[in-house]
């Protein structure tokens, strides 16, 4: 393929599936909400994941948007350092983010700061926002793109734990972010936890791990242990659809973390709302692609 | 049971009854106004292109087409965190007489005391259900302050049967979400505690 050819050819394919991930919930997310919804038992909170479930029918039949903040684009990209496109992928990512802009269409969310005007591209200085890592010997490019509200983005914190805090007090950090301001982002929410040295880092982690499925678990026994202790206690509070209350308040609790300074434990919580509008794609050398996300996906 | 439904201009005794937790429909006019609507008003004081009386305004930043004959299509509206325009809710209401306030999540003291005062109330549509109220507008017949661009302009919404809004701050100042999270927080401590003991991972 020519390299121009292959650049039109993946811009329309990322163009199109970021249109798609803002109008159908993954897979995963939709089997959690379908399960959440039938062991509820509230009646207030049943009817509002009957709202919940209209409403991405609603999306689906009518090709919109099903939540009308359709983020700022974010692309995490797991990019193999032969990957044919790789110099050009960054500015592959800012077209696609225009272009589905227009078509799908999203809401124009990037406002140049101090500036302070919106730009009505969604495109602006470091915007999309681009995370790379890179793997070795490989000619693929894995893309995550996530479309996260400014609701479920409201509740983000990071901080910097001394070791005397412990687990304990990551576990109790969690808990005061969930509990004060997790309510306004549209639970039953993804709770994302990055456990690492700093703020950046621990923030970082923590957005990656709502890149993670639905009911997946950390690879080390006690992250995951952790996970489940921290998933069951924030469904023990009952913060329900909404913050209306009900039987659970997540829809799970992802940890991701790293090696870190022995006096510091950095910690961040992210949230992903329950329309978590997020999806993996791989592209292949020749510019073939395979969606990860979303079963039966057609774009 | 038979849907409860609102019409704009909104009286006071059409809102006395009602207390946290009822689900309500609103049938009229809703016009979208949010962080900047707000700051104008209260801060830089300029007036609103909108007459709020008896009226609505729904805390929300919508997806709109504008159409080949200058037309504007709701495409996707759903509500946004009220909580970020709690700082200027109370005198909003004060000065518009707006009686209908929806939006996402709580509000706060400034907003209990303004509705209280005034006989207004905050309700929650369910958040990220934006093509459900979509098709629950009828007509955008207005958009004012289109400077702002698409998130901050006022729209003007015809709606019809808007809902379901789930009444969270009634006329007596009642808080159905502070109260929820007062409930949160007292479960929060013993829930810890068992997680605290099995958590010492540093050795």
């Amino acid at each position: 393929m020519e390299k121009q050819t292959a650049v039109q050819s993946l811009t329309e394919t990322m163009a199109k599936f970021t249109a798609y991930i803002g109008k159908h919930l993954p897979t995963d997310v939709e089997k959690k909400l379908a399960e959440l919804r039938a062991r509820e038992t509230k009646p207030l909170a049943k009817a509002i994941y009957l709202s919940m479930a209209e409403n991405q029918d609603a999306a689906n039949r009518l090709d919109r948007p099903s939540c009308q903040d359709t983020g700022v684009i974010q692309y995490f990209v797991t990019a193999g350092a032969k990957f044919p496109l790789l110099g050009e992928l960054g500015d592959i990512l800012a077209e696609a983010t225009r272009e589905a802009t227009e078509k799908a269409p999203l809401r124009h969310n990037a406002v140049e700061t101090f500036v302070e005007k919106n730009t009505g591209t969604n495109t602006g200085t470091k915007i999309p926002w681009l995370d790379w890592e890179i793997v070795p010997d490989d000619d693929s490019v894995t893309i995550d793109v996530y479309m996260a509200g400014g609701g479920c983005t409201l509740p983000g914190s990071a901080t910097v734990l001394m070791p005397g805090q412990g687990y304990e007090g990551v576990a109790e950090f969690v808990f005061n972010v969930i509990s004060s301001r997790g309510v306004n982002a549209c639970p039953p929410l993804l709770v994302g936890v990055g456990v690492s040295t700093a703020v950046e880092t621990a923030a970082r982690l923590s957005k990656k791990a709502l890149m993670r499925p639905v009911g997946s678990h950390n690879a080390d026994p006690n992250a995951a242990k952790m996970e489940k202790l921290l998933e069951d206690g924030l469904n023990e509070m009952g913060i329900g659809p909404q913050g209306l209350t009900g039987t659970d308040s997540v829809m799970g609790v992802n940890i991701e973390s790293s090696a870190r300074h022995p006096s510091t434990i950095g910690v961040a919580v992210n949230t992903g709302c329950w329309a978590h509008r997020r999806g993996r794609i791989r592209i292949n050398a020749d510019m073939s692609y395979e969606i990860l996300t979303h079963e039966g996906a057609k774009l | 049971m038979s849907k409860k439904v609102l019409t704009t201009p909104i009286k006071d005794e059409d809102l006395e009854d009602l207390r946290v937790g009822d689900v309500v429909y609103l049938t009229g006019h809703i016009v979208t106004c949010r962080d900047v609507a707000h700051r104008r008003l209260i801060e830089l004081k300029r007036e609103l292109p909108v007459d709020l009386k008896g009226g609505a305004i729904f805390h929300a930043g919508p997806i709109v087409r504008k159409l080949d004959d200058g037309k504007f299509e709701m495409v996707s509206i759903g509500p946004t965190t009220s909580m970020r325009m709690e700082k200027f809710e109370r005198e909003f209401i004060e000065q518009t007489g707006v009686k209908l306030i929806v939006g996402k999540g709580g509000m706060g003291p400034l907003t209990e005391e303004g509705c209280k005062k005034h006989k207004a109330v905050h309700a929650i549509f369910p958040g990220g259900c934006a093509v459900l109220a979509a098709t629950q507008v009828e007509e955008i017949e207005r958009a004012e302050w289109q400077d702002l661009g698409m998130p901050e302009t006022l729209w003007v919404n015809r709606v019809k049967e808007l809902g379901p809004l789930i009444i969270s701050i009634d006329t007596q100042g009642n808080n159905l979400i502070e109260k929820n999270k007062a409930e949160f927080n007292a479960k929060k401590s013993p829930i810890l505690e068992k997680i605290y003991s099995q958590v010492g991972f540093i050795k």
